[in-house]
């Protein structure tokens, strides 16, 4: 990599000055702030606050609708990022071996990740809504007994596939890139040493889209934390009960609808230290067993 | 080992025939060099025996069967690539089992071939490293590798060397031809380097726009070209051809000079090969052609001169002994010894 050396020091902190400004009044600004609000308890009418420590840590720790929102979290999150990731291989795989019409197909494969979150869950309540949507009748005619306004099993699935629907365009897009980047030499080298093109794809294919394959992994793991917030807005509200509570949701819903700020800030706080850790996690041990070509 | 035959092969791409029929019988344990410049088919030759190419009509057999529908990895053969094609994410040792394990070769009957070709390529110290951190050398005998250890019905070389320097060619280049006399596997080598082909082959095939132009030795397509495509093609410098009118058995060259030449037809216009280093220096005096030098290239151990024929703008160029006393600006006399010339259809370019 080439170094450029700078004359003297004000120019580098010159050219790095809009993003710093940008990073510290959109995030470090916010994140102190949520620091700030998650050790003070507000007075019902938000007109004093008194400093209380680490109670509001305590008071959600242990507050077991806190507790399910981890596990909806976890559930859901796990499952975006592998339904998303796994379909988007395997279109990106298939649109590989098309001759014409390449083009064509990716394009249409790419729109989705044009739609807007809440709109992706329009879409998708519109389609599955038990009284008035295009696909619910068809499904209670296969004898389901459709119904997410009350089955918390049947609205996670809802969520999960809107939010998944919405992010394959954006994990095709990287996975065929990254099939495009695997030299097409190597297939035929291997299709000569006797692999089967299954065998070929998970020896040679998938080990080396490792680099893509990690990244989307990050990337998936943070977009089903944070970016799907619409999506469950606009399609169950969180609910049945609080089948589809989210750990963002429940942030949002505590304290910008019950109004209990300190809890809110806590748990931004927690929020952001899972990220953080999950994040730094992937890069510790994960990247460790990516092979960059 | 096995013996390849191909049976007047095709291949169309869109309706355009870009092979046109070509037949050979590739003995067993014979090394052949397909040869030619760029664009003339002959890694599509390579690749249609490979497998990686389909065929539009004709046949391939590798042994006894015939191979046209199966699947390269069913057709016991072994290639190595002209940008070598490693596993990048696998070390040297695992690039070379990739083939035997999939075969499912016993792990005893794996390591002791990987160490056997290890041994005869001098790779042992870099058995585990990742190709990566291999030198292009390495790197190329690690991709023979992978083909030696599976001990195949014939090897299959596209360009093998294109991507190294001067100097690593010429060592690979023994090293194959040594390779190929230890192991007496059947071999089938593509090139678009005259002197690999040259030193390597048994047998060439020499390719031009999807057609075999000649199929021969070494020596036979040196010493008689089928085609004047070939007379150019091999040799170098180059073979002087040009074009000359026939009369009584004389041929009247460019400037209008007369060269005494047995077999000419009776007349019309013919194209006359001669190779650098069958003009000779003769008197001025005996039938000749006069040569006006315009550079002179001297090598050491020969020189070679640049020219033209006198009274003429056709270029010559001549091989001379390195103690020339030759120069730019000097007219010389040169001739051909007897039977030392090629004559070429001037019509369709084969011999006569």
């Amino acid at each position: 990599m080439r170094r450029t050396v700078f004359p003297h020091k004000v120019l580098p902190w010159l050219l790095l000055a809009p993003q710093l400004a940008i990073t510290l009044v959109f995030f470090y600004w916010p994140a102190a702030q949520a620091f700030r609000q998650s050790v003070l308890r507000e007075d019902p009418f938000g007109l004093s606050s008194t400093f209380v420590g680490l109670a509001n840590f305590r008071k959600v720790l242990s507050d077991p609708n806190y507790l399910n929102s981890v596990q909806v979290t976890v559930v859901f999150s796990l499952l975006v990022a592998f339904f998303a990731m796994s379909i988007a291989l395997f279109l990106a795989v298939q649109a590989e071996k098309i001759i014409r019409g390449k083009g064509f197909y990716r394009t249409l494969m790419i729109w989705p990740y044009a739609v807007a979150p809440a709109i992706a869950g329009m879409l998708w309540l519109f389609m599955f809504n038990p009284s008035f949507g295009s696909l619910a009748w068809p499904l209670r005619q296969l004898g389901i007994n459709w119904n997410p306004l009350l089955d918390g099993e049947q609205a996670m699935a809802l969520v999960v596939a809107a939010a998944t629907w919405k992010q394959i365009s954006y994990n095709f897009l990287f996975f065929v890139a990254g099939l495009q980047a695997i030299p097409k030499s190597l297939l035929e080298a291997a299709a000569i040493d006797g692999a089967s093109r299954r065998h070929a794809f998970w020896t040679i294919v998938f080990p080396l889209l490792a680099p893509t394959t990690f990244f989307l992994l990050v990337v998936n793991t943070v977009y089903a934390l944070f970016d799907t917030f619409g999506i469950i807005h606009a399609v169950t509200g969180g609910g049945p009960g609080k089948a589809t509570e989210t750990l963002v949701y429940k942030v949002y819903n505590d304290g910008f609808v019950n109004l209990i700020m300190g809890d809110s800030a806590a748990q931004s706080v927690i929020l952001m230290v899972i990220v953080i850790t999950l994040t730094a996690f992937q890069f510790r041990f994960i990247e460790k067993r990516v092979h960059y070509g | 080992m096995a013996r390849i035959q191909l049976k007047d092969l095709r291949k169309s791409y869109a309706g355009q025939e870009v092979i046109h029929g070509i037949t050979m019988d590739i003995e067993n344990g014979e090394f052949v060099v397909i040869v030619g410049p760029s664009g003339c088919g002959k890694s599509t030759l390579l690749r249609m025996v490979a497998g990686l190419e389909g065929i539009t009509s004709g046949t391939i057999s590798i042994g006894d069967r015939v191979v046209n529908d199966l699947e390269p990895r069913q057709r016991d053969i072994a290639m190595v690539f002209q940008n070598y094609a490693l596993y990048p994410h696998m070390s040297v040792r695992e690039n070379m089992a990739y083939g035997l394990k999939i075969a499912r070769m016993s792990k005893d009957e794996i390591d002791q071939r990987v160490a056997k070709a290890a041994t005869m390529l001098e790779l042992e110290p870099y058995l585990d490293r990742k190709p990566r951190a291999l030198s292009g050398g390495q790197r190329q005998r690690v991709a023979m590798g992978r083909a030696l250890v599976r001990e195949p019905a014939a090897f299959l070389l596209d360009e093998p060397l294109s991507n190294l320097d001067a100097k690593l060619r010429v060592q690979m280049r023994l090293q194959i031809k040594d390779l190929h006399q230890r192991t007496g596997q059947t071999t089938l080598y593509v090139t678009h380097d005259q002197v690999e082909a040259m030193t390597l082959a048994d047998r060439l095939i020499v390719m031009n726009k999807g057609v075999a132009e000649q199929i021969a030795t070494p020596h036979e397509v040196y010493t008689t070209p089928a085609s004047e495509f070939v007379a150019g093609f091999i040799g170098s410098p180059a073979m002087n051809i040009f074009t000359v009118q026939a009369e009584k058995g004389m041929a009247i060259l460019p400037g209008g000079h007369r060269l005494p030449l047995a077999a000419l037809p009776a007349s019309g216009q013919v194209r006359l090969g001669l190779r650098p280093e069958d003009l000779e220096i003769v008197d001025a005096g005996v039938p000749s052609i006069p040569v006006v030098l315009r550079s002179v290239e001297w090598l050491g151990a020969d020189a070679f001169g640049y020219g033209v024929i006198d009274g003429s703008e056709e270029r010559v160029t001549l091989r001379l002994a390195g103690s020339t006393a030759a120069a730019r600006g000097d007219r010389i006399h040169v001739a051909p010894p007897e039977g030392r010339w090629h004559l070429f259809s001037a019509d369709t370019g084969k011999r006569l």
